[in-house]
């Protein structure tokens, strides 16, 4: 008596309750991750497991969806700024770079040399915020408090230089079309340096209780391998993409502003596997460390930091592409101008949004417990997905 | 140690896909044949500009290269003076534009906006075979994104990809425009999905807000907006936001 059937005739025999799972329906069961799930953010995923494998993924994002779009094509170029930068507040610098350059291509303006090292600046600063802020996700997520509780605080150092730089501590609005709004502070290069050297001698540590902790390799390394030719063919980007072994950096195949006069590798890995895509943000925030060295050291003591714009900045009908390398990968705005103050149209294309198919992709034949290690990997941030 | 790799990457990643790079003796061989139409690409057009049209072709030969940007990876001096009147293609994209123009004729229309960004408008009957082209032959493998724009005064949309290359270094700067355009009233176009799988999201992003409809793609479905989202499309001209 082992089949089901025999079973099920057994105990109809006896007289018991039992149901029959004979339909592949009754052994799916439907589970439905976030949107107030503490591990997905503000984002819905349904998943469906057959025992704790998960066979079946659909996102649904839009819980946070503002209409950043619609919203650009009623006010003018400079008026977008500050709403623009909410998708990602902890990347404001980044997200608000490439429209920037987009308008400045559109308006057709050159930013002053020490305005575009200082901008520079801001957004390997607040690349690094992100970073850590997403590796603090990341840590907590895995069961690992203390990962949480470090990287939140060096990030708070990050964010007083930013401060004293923007003058806000997460949405800047410092990167503008022209350069940025205003000049670095007295002594801000030495206090730059002193938080660089303490931030390098920090991921070591962060090395030796997180990355080489044997828990955390366990549940990472392995678990969700994206091949190098479906995450080209999924067309995923930055530190997803260089964990699956395509050294791709925006800074590097399209270097915008001073960003090739500046010496640095585009790092990546070969294994494509969870533990690869958390080990690459953190190479990513050490080079991060390096480019800012080498911009505090070149950048021209003196000189204009902004671009004089007219009032109310429009050029003459145009469209243009642009993109920079933000914490999540390209970061590209396609703007439409019609000779009007006012864009016609501005498209938002995130890492965000183009990481998420992969999630589906990879999901589906891991087991449930597995989720948040391959959901956080992504590097997804569910706001900037939705813009 | 980037830079070796990255030519391993690209002889592995590149296999089959790419077997005429264009090459400074293709671009000789077309050299009569000048490569950019004489208006300014404008992209709201005052006329509708079907791609059906040959493109304009300029009566003097253009000057082959601007010297500041030939090949890949050198930087593109977008921000200071963006080519706005008859841009002159360098060496590098005018290999692209003629590659193109020699497969496809008259049926799409090639404009250089600038170096590293080409455009293509096609038919959409033709957007299929112009795609797989592209992809498999000159190896652009992947959409950074898909973009709708409404056009009320033509009575059209117009949807663009913006395709990009992993598998080709020297395509690494490059962003291949490919755009094409449908009617208002009855937004339909083929998907582009079974070329690239990574539009699959942005095309569904693209129905909702801008109501196109794509044959072959699997969910013209919700995406971002609302459940219960009862509206036109949201990023149509004629939705108002409120108070606006």
């Amino acid at each position: 008596m082992t089949s089901i059937e025999e079973k099920f005739e057994e105990s109809k025999r006896l007289g018991l309750q039992i149901v029959k799972e004979s339909a592949e329906e009754d052994r799916l069961m439907t589970l439905s991750v976030g949107p107030q799930h503490p591990g997905s953010g503000h984002f819905r995923f349904v998943i469906k497991v057959d025992g704790d494998y998960i066979v079946f993924c659909d996102p649904d994002p839009g819980y946070v969806h503002r209409g950043e779009e619609k919203m650009c094509e009623h006010r003018n170029v400079i008026q977008n700024i500050p709403h623009l930068e909410r998708p990602v507040i902890h990347d404001s610098a980044n997200i608000n770079y490439s429209y920037s350059l987009a308008i400045e291509e559109l308006v057709g303006v050159e930013v002053p040399r020490r305005g575009q090292f200082i901008r520079a600046i801001a957004s390997e600063l607040n690349r690094q915020v992100y970073t850590l802020y997403w590796l603090a996700i990341y840590g907590i997520f895995l069961g690992h408090s203390t990962m949480f509780m470090w990287p939140t605080g060096d990030r708070e150092l990050l964010i007083d230089l930013l401060e004293a730089l923007t003058g806000a501590r997460v949405t800047h609005a410092f990167n503008i079309p022209g350069g940025v709004r205003n000049d670095v502070p007295e002594g801000f290069k030495d206090r730059c340096l002193r938080q660089i050297k303490y931030l390098q001698k920090r991921f070591k540590e962060y090395e030796d209780i997180f990355y080489n902790n044997p828990l955390f390799r366990q549940r990472t390394e392995g678990v969700a391998v994206l091949s190098k030719e479906d995450a080209i063919k999924l067309g995923v980007t930055g530190s997803v993409l260089r964990a699956s072994n395509v050294p791709f950096d925006v800074r590097k195949a399209e270097p915008y502003d001073i960003y090739n006069e500046i010496d640095f590798k585009v790092q990546y890995m070969k294994t494509g596997d969870c533990f690869a895509r958390a080990y690459v943000p953190l190479l990513d925030m050490q080079e991060s460390c390096y480019i800012l060295e080498q911009l505090l050291d070149k950048i021209p003591s003196s000189g204009e930091v902004r671009a004089k714009l007219q009032p109310n900045p429009k050029g003459p009908p145009g469209e243009a592409y642009r993109r920079v390398e933000s914490g999540r990968g390209a970061l590209g705005y396609y703007i439409v101008s019609d000779g009007t103050p006012k864009p016609y149209r501005v498209k938002i294309s995130v890492g965000s949004f183009r990481n998420m198919l992969a999630l589906p992709h990879l999901l589906v034949g891991q087991r449930l417990a597995d989720m948040p290690a391959v959901y956080w990997s992504l590097n997804y941030w569910p706001v900037e997905a939705d813009r | 140690m980037s830079n070796n790799n990255k030519k391993e990457l690209n002889k592995v990643g590149a296999s089959g896909q790419t077997k005429d790079s264009p090459t400074a003796s293709d671009s000789t061989t077309e050299q009569s044949q000048p490569s950019q139409p004489s208006s300014q690409p404008s992209p709201p057009p005052s006329s509708s500009s079907q791609p059906k049209q040959s493109p304009a072709k300029p009566s003097q030969p253009p000057a082959t290269t601007a010297a500041s940007a030939t090949g890949a990876g050198s930087k593109a001096n977008t921000t200071s003076q963006p080519a706005k009147t008859q841009p002159e293609p360098p060496a590098f994209e005018k290999g692209l534009v003629d590659q193109i123009k020699n497969k496809f004729g008259d049926t799409v229309n090639v404009l250089f906006i600038k170096p590293l960004r080409i455009k293509i408008q096609v038919d959409p009957q033709n957007i299929v075979e112009v795609a797989n082209y592209l992809r498999d032959r000159l190896a652009f493998d992947h959409a950074e994104s898909v973009a709708g724009t409404d056009y009320p005064k033509d009575n059209q949309i117009e949807v663009i990809y913006h395709l990009g290359s992993y598998t080709r270094e020297e395509l690494a700067s490059h962003i291949l425009w490919l755009t094409t355009r449908t009617n208002r009233d009855d937004a339909r176009l083929p998907t582009l999905i079974n070329v690239y799988k990574s539009v699959e999201y942005h095309e569904r992003e693209c129905y909702e807000m801008l109501g196109v409809y794509f044959e072959g793609h699997p969910r013209n479905e919700r995406f971002l907006l609302p459940e219960d989202w009862a509206d036109i499309p949201p990023l149509r001209k004629d939705f108002k936001i409120k108070g606006r």
